[in-house]
């Protein structure tokens, strides 16, 4: 008699649910080691698709959009861990204020917002005040978007920290600033590691609202692979893909053990 | 919801003591300005822009009219003169949207809530391993997914060939451009969202339920239908509101794997802002209505939320 | 003596965790119509034990026979066996009477019949009024009220009770146990009590099982237990006493010669069984008193004043703590710390210990 905790089938229906989700990535990434042009038959193990990303026809097209994309998600996330840090030492830490539910709210909305609402609007707003699309509105875009996706860690960190520490480092004489800065702080380290880390692989995988906005001229590898997917997928896309995936990967990874090293030296 | 930022915690002055309070005001000021000036603003202006004219080579024309909606829900003939009949075509592309989500949210469901329960069963360490597995492929960019979902089931690719290399099929399966490619792509896309609400639901059951169940007679599957689904029932329901609402709007599932005849909302607004053959305002226009209909859902759940609490 | 039909038979059962093993070959009867409690520290197994009857838990060797039929390897909601379960678990989706009739409902009570039952079985404990409310909107004790309904409704053979007292304040725990025990009397269902307070034990039961370790230590009803001790586990868990180390110089027959550590020699009962050696000597503060002449002596440490006794604290000349209990009375005469008094053992009053 197995206990109340066993249901037949259900082993069975998470196995295939997680066969379902690897099986195209894994299928993906065994094909970017195709040797053969045809994208359909096996002819060998080559590393030439990922030769093709980097020296092939399209890759000054995908390096300029790759440098894009990277430097993109740096700055958004950089510009969206700031504000975020800062809106949540006011959320968690300011006690009650008028207008607090309504901050919440607002830090959620771009969360609750469909994205391609989000999209269209920001379109229309860039060219309703006339600011010409390109790399600088895709960067607005992506900081906006970003901050919740920070927030989220920073905050859930705070929350468990004690005011103890830094009211023994006030006791201590430290001006507010020291407080924050050398106690406060580092002791937030983890949550605003993750949010950063998360707010770089929404902005480095964000699609639908950088194809709305990045304007004629320029390009993000999300939309430079769209571009080419629409017209075939092609090994090279198997190659640049199976990158993206592991660059997405490591930094979930990161972000994972980040946390985990975390809760061990949590307060 | 979850997913949501943490609540932030009510209290009284305590925290007044460390000085966070004088700083409210700038602190938040770039939040503010970020988000209100660049998402709130753009969606009023949306809502503005709906009204507007649109202009032969895309863009507006400041013009107030109903032009927009009404070329949604109407249809005036050719030259615009004859008596309004309704317009169905765009109706049933939303109509297509709410039902093509359904299904995959559906279909999540199906999948998730055992993928959940087996996984919110296991001891903990290889609880935390399944959620690291169950989470890593939603990290990937919905792009590759999406692409590397179409590559596996598009006529010669991988999945069809080894049916046929077996000998189960003849001739490959169409699988792209359907009603099933799509909702397929959107289960795929947002399955972790149904497994997540769900998992943290059945994490929190008091499974003392499920033995006095069983001591009072009750089978497996009717202790599941009467005492633990009620039970979890609020995890469920935010599970489906998680895959629902994204599936709505969704732009990358219908475009990739679907064709001209599974035509949904993302796709419909996307149009409207491609080149000089769009229509901004309509674009708009569907989009506004595309936002009601998600606030309608999110209004239902969260009435149906208080009715709950206050039981 | 009138035969009693056996309600529980279990034989050597055997539950293992892993390399822990929570319970070494159990052997229990328990009669029908019996109030029966496992009685115990935590972690003693007793919980373990009650969960295998409910079909909880599986054995890993051993019988458990219900009225003779073997239910071992029944799943438990083919047992006719119900359970109250330590915190309720009442289903909080369900109103009170809804809950009281799941079971009913379960073996196929058509809802004319089984709201008529629960109705009757909320009356039995006294909770009608609240037929319609939610299990949130009870107090603690009328959660447990509820629970003991829904559990007796579908009429089991057997009740299982997992410490269902323990969440409630002392008064309401007083209260329920006289309930409780009357309920039992009434129906004549045989109840299977567990719980770690010896005071509800020894007041409830017809009989009990004292266990430690996964072990079942002694058997008996309350008076056994008390009076006759067979080890110092059960001496000293239940009530006071005072253990000291003594020598058995011989046994003949029921009685022992022993040797006091104050070099005494006494005669007391002795189970079967037992040898010469070093052995405990059990002896309870209440049948100890001072006189003129004694057993042993002692020197008076403290008289601690408790209301209706006095305990005075002292130790043996050889060096062994030593407890005495009076009642509390005008008449006494107490000695003062420092003192040295002689300590007279009430004949029989000595128990030998197995160990």
């Amino acid at each position: 008699m197995k206990g109340v905790r066993h249901y037949p089938g259900f082993l069975a229906m998470a196995v295939a649910c997680l066969a379902i989700l690897y099986v195209p990535l894994i299928v993906v990434m065994v094909y970017s080691f195709n040797d053969s042009t045809s994208i359909t038959t096996w002819g060998g193990f080559s590393w030439r698709w990922y030769a093709d990303v980097f020296t092939g026809p399209e890759a000054p097209r995908f390096k300029a959009a790759a440098w894009n994309s990277i430097t993109i998600a740096v700055l958004a996330a950089s510009a969206a861990t700031t504000i975020a840090v800062a809106a949540s030492l006011v959320m968690i830490r300011g006690g009650r204020f008028r207008g607090k539910s309504a901050t919440f709210a607002l830090i959620n909305l771009p969360l609750m917002v469909p994205e391609i609402v989000t999209a269209v609007a920001t379109l229309i707003f860039f060219s309703a005040i006339g600011l010409v699309t390109g790399y600088v509105t895709i960067l607005i875009a992506h900081i906006v978007f970003c901050i919740p996706f920070a927030y989220l860690p920073i905050a859930a960190r705070l929350q468990g920290i004690e005011d103890s520490f830094e009211q023994a480092a006030r006791d201590l004489y430290a001006t507010q600033w020291q407080a924050f800065r050398l106690v406060l702080l580092p002791l937030m380290l983890p949550g605003v590691v993750s949010g950063f880390l998360l707010a770089f692989i929404i902005s480095l995988d964000d699609f639908i609202i950088t194809n709305f906005v990045k304007g004629a001229g320029m390009e993000t590898l999300p939309t430079a692979i769209f571009g080419s997917v629409k017209q075939g997928i092609k090994p090279n896309i198997m190659a640049i893909s199976t990158m993206m995936l592991a660059v997405s990967i490591l930094f979930v990874t990161l972000s994972y053990f980040v946390n985990r090293i975390g809760q061990r030296t949590r307060s | 919801m979850a997913g949501m930022a943490p609540e932030p915690g009510v209290d009284g002055g305590g925290k007044a003591g460390l000085g966070y309070r004088r700083l409210i005001g700038p602190l938040l000021v770039p939040t503010w300005v970020m988000i209100g000036i660049f998402l709130v603003l753009p969606v009023l202006l949306m809502a503005v822009y709906s009204f507007l004219t649109k202009e032969f080579r895309g863009g507006v024309v400041w013009d107030f009219t109903l032009a927009a909606y009404d070329q949604f829900f109407l249809n005036r003939g050719l030259f615009g003169d004859e008596p309004p009949v309704i317009e169905w075509t765009y109706i049933t592309i939303f109509w297509r949207s709410i039902w093509q989500a359904a299904v995959a949210t559906l279909i999540c469901l199906a999948v998730g809530f055992p993928t959940a329960w087996f996984i919110a069963t296991r001891p903990p360490k290889s609880r935390a391993i399944w959620l690291f597995l169950i989470t890593v492929p939603y990290w990937v960019n919905l792009l590759i997914r999406t692409v590397s979902l179409k590559f596996l089931i598009r006529d010669n690719g991988p999945l069809n060939e080894s049916l046929m290399a077996i000998g189960l099929i003849s001739d490959p399966l169409p699988l792209v451009n359907t009603n099933l490619a799509v909702q397929l792509g959107l289960f795929y896309s947002y399955l972790p969202f149904m497994v997540l609400p769900i998992y943290a639901a059945v994490e929190r059951y008091n499974f003392a339920l499920s033995e006095a169940a069983a001591d009072l007679y009750a089978s497996r599957w009717v202790t599941l239908r009467e005492i633990v689904l009620p039970v979890v029932k609020p995890g469920i329901i935010a599970g489906c509101i998680l895959v629902f609402v994204p599936s709505l709007g969704a732009f990358l599932a219908p475009d990739l794997l679907g064709g001209a005849k599974t035509f949904m909302i993302g796709s419909l607004i996307d149009e409207q802002f491609r080149g000089s053959q769009g229509n901004w305002p309509f674009g708009a226009a569907a989009a506004m209505i595309l936002m009601t209909l998600v606030l309608i859902v999110l209004m239902i759940y969260a009435r149906a939320q208080t009715k709950a609490e206050a039981r | 003596m009138r035969r009693m039909s056996t309600a529980i038979e279990i034989r050597s059962a055997v539950k293992r965790y892993g390399t822990t093993t929570a319970l070494h070959s159990i052997s229990l009867e328990i009669a029908d119509n019996e109030f029966f409690t496992l009685l115990g520290p935590s972690g003693c197994g007793k919980t373990t034990l009650l969960r295998c009857i409910a079909g909880f838990e599986d054995l890993n060797d051993g019988e458990i026979r219900l009225f003779g039929r073997d239910i071992a390897r029944l799943d438990p909601n083919h047992r006719p066996v119900n359970t109250v379960f330590q915190q309720y678990a009442l289903f909080p989706h369900m109103t009170v009477l809804e809950n009281v009739a799941f079971g009913l409902k379960m073996k196929g009570m058509g809802l004319a019949d089984r709201t008529a039952r629960a109705g009757k079985m909320l009356e039995m404990v006294h909770l009608s009024a609240f037929a319609d409310r939610m299990p949130a909107q009870l107090s603690g004790g009328q959660q447990q009220r509820v629970a003991l309904a829904r559990a007796l409704a579908p009429e089991p053979k057997v009740l299982l009770l997992d410490e269902p007292l323990s969440a409630l304040d002392l008064k309401l725990r007083q209260a329920m146990r006289v309930e409780l025990k009357m309920l039992q009397e009434q129906t004549g269902i045989t109840f299977v009590f567990v719980t770690h307070d010896q005071e509800e034990a020894l007041t409830m039961s017809d009989r009990i099982a004292v266990m430690s370790q996964g072990r079942v230590q002694q058997v008996g009803t309350a008076r056994d237990i008390y009076e006759v001790p067979v080890n110092r586990f059960v001496a000293d868990f239940i009530g006071e006493t005072n253990l000291l180390e003594v020598t058995v110089d011989a046994v003949s027959g029921a009685a022992a010669k022993v040797t006091l550590p104050g070099g005494q020699k006494i005669t007391c009962p002795v189970a079967q069984g037992v040898m010469p050696g070093k052995h405990h000597l059990s002896i309870r503060p209440e049948r100890i008193s001072l006189a003129a002449k004694g057993e042993l002596d002692a020197v008076v440490d403290r008289i601690v004043y408790l209301g209706t006794d006095l305990q005075i604290l002292t130790h043996l000349t050889t060096g062994e703590p030593f407890h005495i209990r009076i009642q509390n009375s005008a008449r006494i005469v107490l000695p003062a710390p420092g003192d040295r008094v002689a300590l007279q053992i009430e004949v029989g009053a000595a128990r030998l210990l197995a160990d």
